[in-house]
């Protein structure tokens, strides 16, 4: 396939703008460029062509089964799309919030914010939460910020992250670029980890401990709650990461735990697109020790308190004597006898007379924030689509979510087991791990190979050579929205790869062949380092 | 329950197949008394009702007001395609592509990407993309500081102050230090420094050359680092042109509505011999066996995945749906349209400056020429004529003030090549007819 | 295996006494375990480095690895080769493949490295 750069005929161009209806104004030259940017020149039909085209080259959830383990790939509804079209919401300008001027603007914006938080930190069992982090891992690296303003506060010096060895790399990478040493502690064989590993490495420079639950090994952390008390005992958080929320969620919480923060990954339990790699939404939730603490300013809701009960809005307006304004005071909220006191930038006439307290938002900074962790809310309009699916399924149907999840993924697990080796005897909750090292030392057939056959067959595959801990690992999701048709097809075809690796393991060293490329050369990709067209 | 297939007769024939009684079972391993008994969340509703509830907040945000608003977010047209495009599920519904042959759209469009950034900007090469052009200033200082061994980073005033307060927060628990530096005469705390971050425009507007300040940077050793707006690269001097190591953007005016906040997108490129110390994901050119030409991701080791505690940075998701959408904005646009829409936003801003300079008591305070954007002095306080023309349906621009970028008089204008004639009439004729608080009849 | 002439440390380098300089490398188990090798990232000439500092890189693919300095001295020869080449220390590791040279090395420090034999016990434990 061509790239759009090489659909280029000089001259051709897509869209036209109006003629210049005002003076034009030249710049002086030495500001600026010298030719302009050597920028495709297409029809719109080829721009449409090209990226239809380019998007039939995808597999994507709306398309094939996407069982990739630790990425939680559900079905995205439609109805939050629907939600995000919105103009109210989509065209919303976020400087309206800068100043208390525009808050009256923003009113349905906050209570998005101010709601979604709030349900949240219900769901997790934390006092706060904040939208603010753009993704999981900045969800990270602020919650781990904010261990360090809390150790701060207190005059500690602690300097080390405590970290399972089958963490996700997101998690030492956050802990380092936020300024922590990190250090490992080991999971047992059975896939957990067992007190006595932590107790040897939890010494005073712990300032935290970060993990997930269940694991990334799938299982349940049994001791997390002893965990939690020893680290807390040393004076160190605990950090939950929420990238495995699907399988407890309704089921137990992470504040009842005994985590002191942690991140939501909303494009993950949340059902929020995942759009070939992002934008993603991580919000951080946090306990009582963390929440001065937290990014701001926040959402804060205020019951009827620029209200004055007796002021008709009729009041207002042209012929007003300039008594009645005042420093603050918009002309539509002047009143003939109204003390300005009463009146104020952001209070719409509406919100005012005799009886009315309506719930009004505006923005308030923690006293300790950390400060500001985006330029705005975070990633709004993806919290959007979070809030409307937490809405259309209630406590009920996320309890339901978690139910499925894990039903889903021993019902798989129990059809593979007769052909693929599980990496632990037993536990898994919303995820399975397989390790084929068998298939590698016997059969010289390595996860990969199984992964290529299954895209070849119209799978996507799932997670493998993650986790670290397991050897030729293959990490199989299939989330709650899958059916059981769905998942005996793939069952069926994890089992005929399985016959094919004994018969005729070299068809699999092939796979895929009905894609429009094969494997590709990363080597040549990584020595020649061809990363733009120019 | 919406979005959970399985039938009850299915559930029971699965649970038979694994052998368990109940759902209840497979959560044994959760001690019961960390069970979750109740919690306070109320029960699901239909779609008609989600739908009916978030459209009445989505009226409460006073839509429809005509935009002067800016400060890094900007109202720009914003061609249909770019939506009927990006909204297709081939492209949405797709995750990362850790299998590139299941992926070759996702990774042919990070390419083409990169490529139309390094085109845009005169650089070598970009990332597939950061969060926004906030946290993109704090991966170019970490990136300076891994690059130069040196950990001081000078903030020129030019730069947005709220990312400079994000760079703030990012870097509180580092032993950086980072430095507000004149907008003159910074050469000497050049000196040890790892990188001088500038902003062109300015956040207030202004249009510089900052070749000097590279050529300044280089001879202390240090990088510079220019924060740029991507549609005034349809006309002004590149951050290539001006040897800029490292540039970085917003890039929400290439095609990603205000969304009041986000999703934006993160843009950063460089020159090919930074490049394994710039983070984020990058696709470079291959072939398979068959010679055929494909994409992956590549040099992948800088990554959080591989390179763990040791990563150039830990970002993992990223804005990657928000570039095919800058991609496919810079195509319609093209090398024509991209610099008429540059220079209609400049003609468009002059015609209103000039309409505001002859309003008496109000000054614009720029001094020199600036892009589509400048600070207009009132005569009163800048939040109380915001509030008041939000009431005659403009959204009037940002009082600076409350940034701590100005005087609580002072409002930050922006005009795009969305406004028209009539519209800028119209505004500049109700600030001037302002008469409550403290000026006017 | 691990030719019987060399030392070997902890990080899988091996160094070799030439005389008045020492010529460091990276040994096969470590090659293998990278796979191919795309891009490596050598010292200055000149630089003083102390035991066990990170002075070079090593990136394949799927990995990436810093290479520690075996001993201290003064770097004074590097094999530029390496950096159009990367794939020799793949082909090589114990004679085309090496990386730098030392000169000013402490005996002392040179014979607490490990020697074959306890290399190949080490790496069996790995």
């Amino acid at each position: 396939m061509e790239l759009i750069f090489e659909k280029t005929r000089a001259g051709r161009r897509a869209v036209t703008l109006d003629a210049l209806d005002v003076p034009d104004a030249p710049l002086p030259a030495q500001l600026l460029r010298r030719e302009a940017a050597p920028l495709p020149e297409v029809s719109e039909l080829d721009v449409v062509r090209h990226f239809t085209h380019l998007s039939q080259r995808n597999f994507g959830v709306d398309s094939h089964f996407y069982p990739l383990g630790s990425c939680t790939m559900k079905y995205n509804p439609k109805m939050a799309e629907a939600v995000a079209a919105n103009a109210g919401f989509r065209d919303l300008h976020p400087h309206l919030s800068s100043s208390p001027a525009g808050y009256a603007c923003c009113q349905g914006a906050f209570e998005v914010i101010y709601e979604t938080e709030r349900l949240l930190a219900e769901i997790s069992g934390m006092r706060a939460v904040s939208l603010q982090p753009i993704a999981g891992a900045h969800g990270e690296l602020t919650g781990v910020l904010l261990i360090a303003a809390y150790h701060r506060g207190k005059g500690n010096r602690k300097d080390t992250i405590i970290i399972p060895d089958s963490a996700h790399g997101t998690n030492p990478a956050s802990a380092a670029i936020a300024g922590f040493k990190v250090v490992q502690v080991p999971s047992s064989p059975d896939g957990t980890i067992h007190l006595d590993s932590f107790r040897n490495v939890l010494n005073d420079s712990v300032a935290g401990v970060m993990l997930t639950c269940p694991n990334t090994h799938g299982l349940f952390e049994p001791e997390v709650r002893q965990i939690a008390d020893l680290a807390h005992q040393a004076d160190a958080l605990l950090y939950y990461d929420g990238a495995n929320l699907n399988a407890i969620i309704g089921q137990c919480r992470p504040a009842d735990l005994g985590f002191d923060v942690m991140h939501f990954n909303l494009h993950k339990t949340f059902a929020t697109p995942h759009g070939m790699g992002g934008p993603g939404s991580g919000p951080v939730g946090v306990g009582d020790k963390l929440a001065p603490y937290l990014p701001g300013p926040r959402v804060v809701k205020v019951d009827s308190a620029n209200c004055s009960a007796g002021v008709p809005p009729a009041n207002c307006g042209a012929g007003v004597p300039p008594a009645n304004s005042g420093a603050g005071v918009s002309p539509a909220n002047c009143g003939a006898g109204v003390p300005p006191a009463n009146c104020g930038a952001g209070v719409s006439p509406a919100n005012c007379g005799a009886g009315v307290s309506p719930a009004f938002y505006k923005l308030a900074t923690p006293e300790k924030s950390i400060g500001r962790i985006a330029p705005f809310f975070g990633n709004f309009m993806i919290a959007l689509r979070a809030y409307a699916y937490i809405l259309a399924l209630g406590g009920d149907g996320l309890r339901e979510v978690s139910r499925h999840a894990v039903l889903n993924a021993n019902y798989l697990l129990a059809r593979l087991k007769a052909a693929y080796k599980p990496a632990f005897p037993s536990g898994s909750m919303h995820e399975c791990v397989l390790t084929l090292s068998d298939f590698a030392a016997e059969l010289d057939v390595h996860a990969l190979d199984v992964a290529k056959a299954l895209l070849d067959r119209g799978f996507h595959a799932p997670t493998i050579y993650f986790p670290l801990t397991v050897k030729e690992s293959m990490m199989i999701e299939p989330t709650e929205t899958e059916s059981k048709q769905s998942l005996d097809a793939f069952a069926a075809a994890m089992l005929e790869i399985a016959e094919l690796a004994r018969q005729n393991p070299q068809a699999l060293h092939e796979a895929p062949q009905h894609l429009p490329v094969g494997r590709l050369d990363e080597v040549k990709a990584a020595r020649e380092l061809n990363c733009a067209y120019i | 329950m919406p979005w959970i297939p399985t039938t009850a007769d299915e559930q029971s024939e699965m649970l038979a197949a694994l052998g368990a009684a109940s759902i209840d079972d497979l959560f044994n391993t959760i001690p019961p008394e960390l069970r979750l008994t109740e919690w306070n969340l109320p029960p699901g509703i239909s779609e008609i009702s989600v739908r009916a509830r978030l459209d009445a907040l989505a009226a409460k945000n006073c839509p429809g007001n005509v935009c002067f608003m800016g400060g890094g977010v900007y109202d720009h047209f914003i061609p249909a395609a770019v939506d009927a495009l990006s909204s297709r599920s081939e492209f949405y519904t797709a995750y990362t592509p850790y299998q590139p042959e299941a992926a070759q759209g996702t990774l042919q469009s990070i390419y083409e990407y990169q490529s139309a950034i390094a085109r845009l900007t005169s650089m070598e090469v970009a990332n597939a993309s950061l969060y926004d052009g906030g946290t993109a200033v704090f991966e170019a200082a970490t990136m300076s500081s891994r690059l130069t061994k040196r950990f001081k980073v000078l903030c020129h005033p030019t730069l947005n102050p709220v990312y400079k307060r994000m760079l703030r927060t990012h870097t509180a628990n580092l032993s950086f230090e980072i430095l507000d530096v004149p907008a003159e005469g910074f050469e000497p705390q050049l000196d040890g420094a790892a990188c001088l971050i500038v902003q062109n425009p300015s956040f207030h507007g202004d249009i510089a050359d900052f070749s000097r300040a590279a050529e300044a940077c280089h001879a202390a050793g240090a990088l510079l680092v220019v924060s740029f707006y991507p549609v005034s690269l349809g006309l002004l001097k590149t951050p290539g042109e001006m040897g800029a190591d490292i540039a970085i953007a917003e890039g929400q005016s290439l095609g990603m509505s205000p969304g009041f906040g986000g999703p934006y997108l993160g843009i950063m490129a460089t020159r090919r011999k930074l490049i394994r110390k710039m983070p984020g994901r990058i696709v470079a050119q291959t072939q398979d066996k068959q010679g055929r030409r494909g994409f992956v991701l590549t040099l992948q080791a800088r990554e959080q995945h591989i390179r763990r505690e040791r990563a150039m940075s830990n970002i993992c998701s990223n804005e990657a749906l928000c570039a095919l959408r800058a991609l496919l904005y810079l195509c319609l646009l093209g090398k024509d349209g991209l610099r008429d829409v540059a220079e209609q936003c400049h003609a468009k801003a002059e015609y209103l400056k000039g309409l505001l300079r002859a309003t008496p008591g109000i000054e614009v305070v720029n001094a020199g020429p600036t892009f589509n954007e400048f600070v207009v002095r009132l005569p009163g306080p800048a939040d109380h004529a915001v509030a008041d023309l939000l009431e005659r349906g403009f959204l009037a621009g940002v009082p600076l003030a409350a940034l701590g970028a100005g005087e609580p008089n002072d409002l930050l204008v922006a005009v795009t090549e969305k406004r028209t004639r009539a519209e800028i009439d119209a505004f500049a004729t109700a600030i001037a007819a302002r008469n409550c608080g403290h000026w006017g009849n | 295996m691990n030719p019987q002439h060399l030392k070997y440390t902890q990080n899988h380098e091996w160094i070799r006494d030439d005389g008045a300089l020492f010529v460091v490398g990276i040994t096969e188990y470590a090659a293998e375990q990278l796979g191919d090798i795309t891009y490596i990232e050598l010292p200055e000439v000149g630089l003083d480095v102390a035991q066990d500092d990170d002075v070079a890189a090593v990136e394949s693919v799927k990995a990436a690895s810093e290479v520690y300095a075996p001993v201290g001295g003064r770097v004074v020869e590097i094999n530029e080769r390496l950096l159009d080449q990367p794939e020799i220390v793949n082909k090589s590791p114990y004679e085309d493949g090496w990386f730098f040279k030392l000169e000013g090395v402490e005996r002392a420090e040179f014979d607490s490295l490990m020697s074959a034999a306890e290399y190949e016990i080490y790496l069996k434990e790995q």
